[in-house]
């Protein structure tokens, strides 16, 4: 579904009377309408209870249950938006973080001979089990409690910007580094005319999955003991109650997952603003 | 000759590989050019045609062997920026426009910019892409592309115009067309050109000089003056003399094959 969010021009829809954005909205309304008969369905074959699968109702109805401090889903967008706010500061700094090394690594090769097997030794790590001693550790030197999310966000948002980055900054054509070298370019104006912008296009795939990735990692960095605000206090309050109010465990669910898809398609609007260069083509 | 010539290659070899497999691409090449010739390397794939280009423009060393370009190593030519270089693909940045691709090496030399627009409107004209400045290359057929990348190599008005078969992969009919608006861009400009290509016809047509060179390994097989009558036309293409010299030239290659078969 995030993909035909985000598609691009479909000649075929360009061509015919009917214009691309019904087309786009009938292709929700019949993917959704496919989910909901499989949801429904399934619950009804196997029986399944509300609080392993709740009615598609129960979740709606979950949103708009009054709490005392307003109706739910004030109170999810609210939590949504901080945790939005971690997001964007921990994909901001991941980001440069990751194309600094990447930079720095094509162009020292022994640094990234020396440094690229950690880099990619620091995803291996499960994030889960090291996202509570940030927190902590971060909240017993007197950090303010969103900056440790931040960083765990930051930290899951730095490896794909590397990978990408480093691969487009190499992806030079020979030919066209052949070119510089006949007009004996130095080595900071092949890097600024030549390789910065072939790279830019390598840079918005790993920015598209750094803005999905930042919200998962601020997620993961609310959901220990000791975390007030933010969706995933929310999916743990979610989990806990789950079997009184089955909605609204998915209610929570629905609104994290909202929001990656959010932060995806911000990235890539901001790509078809700034690459305008490229020969339009379908892409997901 | 009086004038020293404005390029010189003396006893020049290339050889790539390690002991175990070598492969002498250019032996012992010797060729003096004159300032102002549109001088031709045509033969088959192999004979070292485009390395023997790459050598002159310090874009790889020689094994062995000395090039001189207006007195100067290659490598200092380069620095000096005495020569654009016309890649076979159009090698066009693909975030720049056409403008802004043919000011590349403006950019790249510092050249001061309240000079730029002056010449690349004037060179972007002279290659036929007036109404194009702003067109993204993907825009672009490969010929205009071409057209674009030459603009390029002019627009810092090197004296030396080095061409890597840049019309070899376009269709017949643009080749054609684009080998009368080199020649006109040659009279115009009085620049010097090494033009590679592997067409006969193409290097009959354009050239004062033809170099001939076989494979291996590569080496000049024979050079010939080609005395048509400048300003060349499509009347040139049919002419007896025209053909005489392309039979003139395929014969040499057809020797030089039956001799080392």
């Amino acid at each position: 579904m995030a993909e035909s969010v985000l598609s691009t021009t479909d000649p075929r829809a360009a061509g015919s009377g009917t214009p691309r954005w019904l087309w786009l909205l009938i292709g929700y309304l019949v993917t959704f309408g496919i989910i909901a008969v499989i949801w429904e369905g399934s619950k009804a074959i196997f029986a399944i209870p509300d609080y392993k699968l709740p009615h598609l109702a129960q979740i709606v109805e979950a949103f708009f249950r009054p709490t005392p401090k307003g109706p739910t889903w004030l109170i999810l967008l609210q939590d949504a938006l901080y945790t939005a706010f971690e997001a964007f500061v921990g994909f901001t700094l991941g980001s440069i973080t990751g194309f600094l090394i990447a930079a720095l690594f094509q162009r020292y090769a022994p640094v990234r001979r020396g440094f690229l097997p950690y880099v990619i030794a620091s995803q291996t790590v499960p994030i889960i089990a090291v996202a509570p001693m940030i927190v902590v550790g971060m909240g017993s030197l007197g950090a303010p409690p969103w900056l440790s999310k931040s960083i765990i966000a930051a930290y899951l948002t730095f490896f794909p910007v590397v990978i990408n980055v480093l691969r487009g900054l190499e992806s030079v054509d020979r030919d066209a580094l052949l070119l510089m070298r006949s007009y004996a370019a130095t080595d900071n104006q092949i890097f600024r005319l030549l390789r910065l912008p072939a790279s830019v296009p390598y840079l918005f795939t790993a920015l598209k999955i750094s803005a999905t990735a930042s919200i998962i990692g601020a997620i993961i960095g609310e959901l220990p003991v000791g975390s007030t605000r933010g969706i995933g206090v929310q999916i743990v309050v979610g989990s806990q109650y789950n079997t009184f109010n089955p909605g609204f465990l998915w209610a929570t669910i629905l609104t994290a997952a909202l929001l990656g898809m959010i932060a995806y398609a911000v990235v890539a609007l901001v790509e078809r603003r700034i690459v305008r260069w490229k020969r339009p083509e379908r892409e997901v | 000759m009086a004038e020293a010539p404005i390029i010189a290659i003396d006893k020049v070899s290339k050889i790539y590989g390690n002991a175990n497999a070598r492969t002498v691409a250019l032996q012992d090449v010797s060729l003096t050019i004159q300032k102002g010739e549109l001088v031709s390397l045509v033969g088959p794939s192999g004979c070292g045609k485009s390395t023997l280009l790459r050598l002159v423009a310090d874009l790889d060393t020689p094994s062995q062997g000395a090039i001189t370009i207006n007195g100067h190593a290659p490598e200092q030519a380069r620095k000096q920026r005495e020569y654009g270089f016309v890649f076979q693909a159009p090698t066009l940045y693909d975030w720049r426009t056409v403008e802004r691709n043919a000011r590349l090496p403006l950019e790249v030399m510092g050249r001061p910019a309240d000079t730029w627009q002056a010449r690349l409107d004037k060179m972007l004209a002279m290659v036929g892409l007036r109404d194009f400045h702003h067109h993204y290359p993907w825009q672009l057929s490969g010929g205009m592309q071409q057209r674009a990348s030459i603009a390029r190599a002019l627009s810092f008005d090197p004296a030396i115009l080095l061409m890597d078969e840049p019309f070899g992969a376009l269709d017949e009919f643009t080749r054609e067309r684009m080998n009368m608006e080199l020649l006109d861009i040659w009279e115009t400009t009085h620049k010097t050109i090494i033009f590679v290509t592997h067409s006969i016809a193409e290097a009959v047509f354009l050239s004062s000089r033809i170099v001939v060179m076989t494979p291996r390994p590569g080496r000049i097989a024979a050079t010939v003056a080609v005395d048509l009558p400048y300003p060349r036309n499509f009347e040139t293409r049919e002419s007896p003399r025209f053909f005489e010299l392309v039979t003139q030239v395929r014969e040499t290659l057809k020797e030089e094959f039956v001799g080392h078969a």
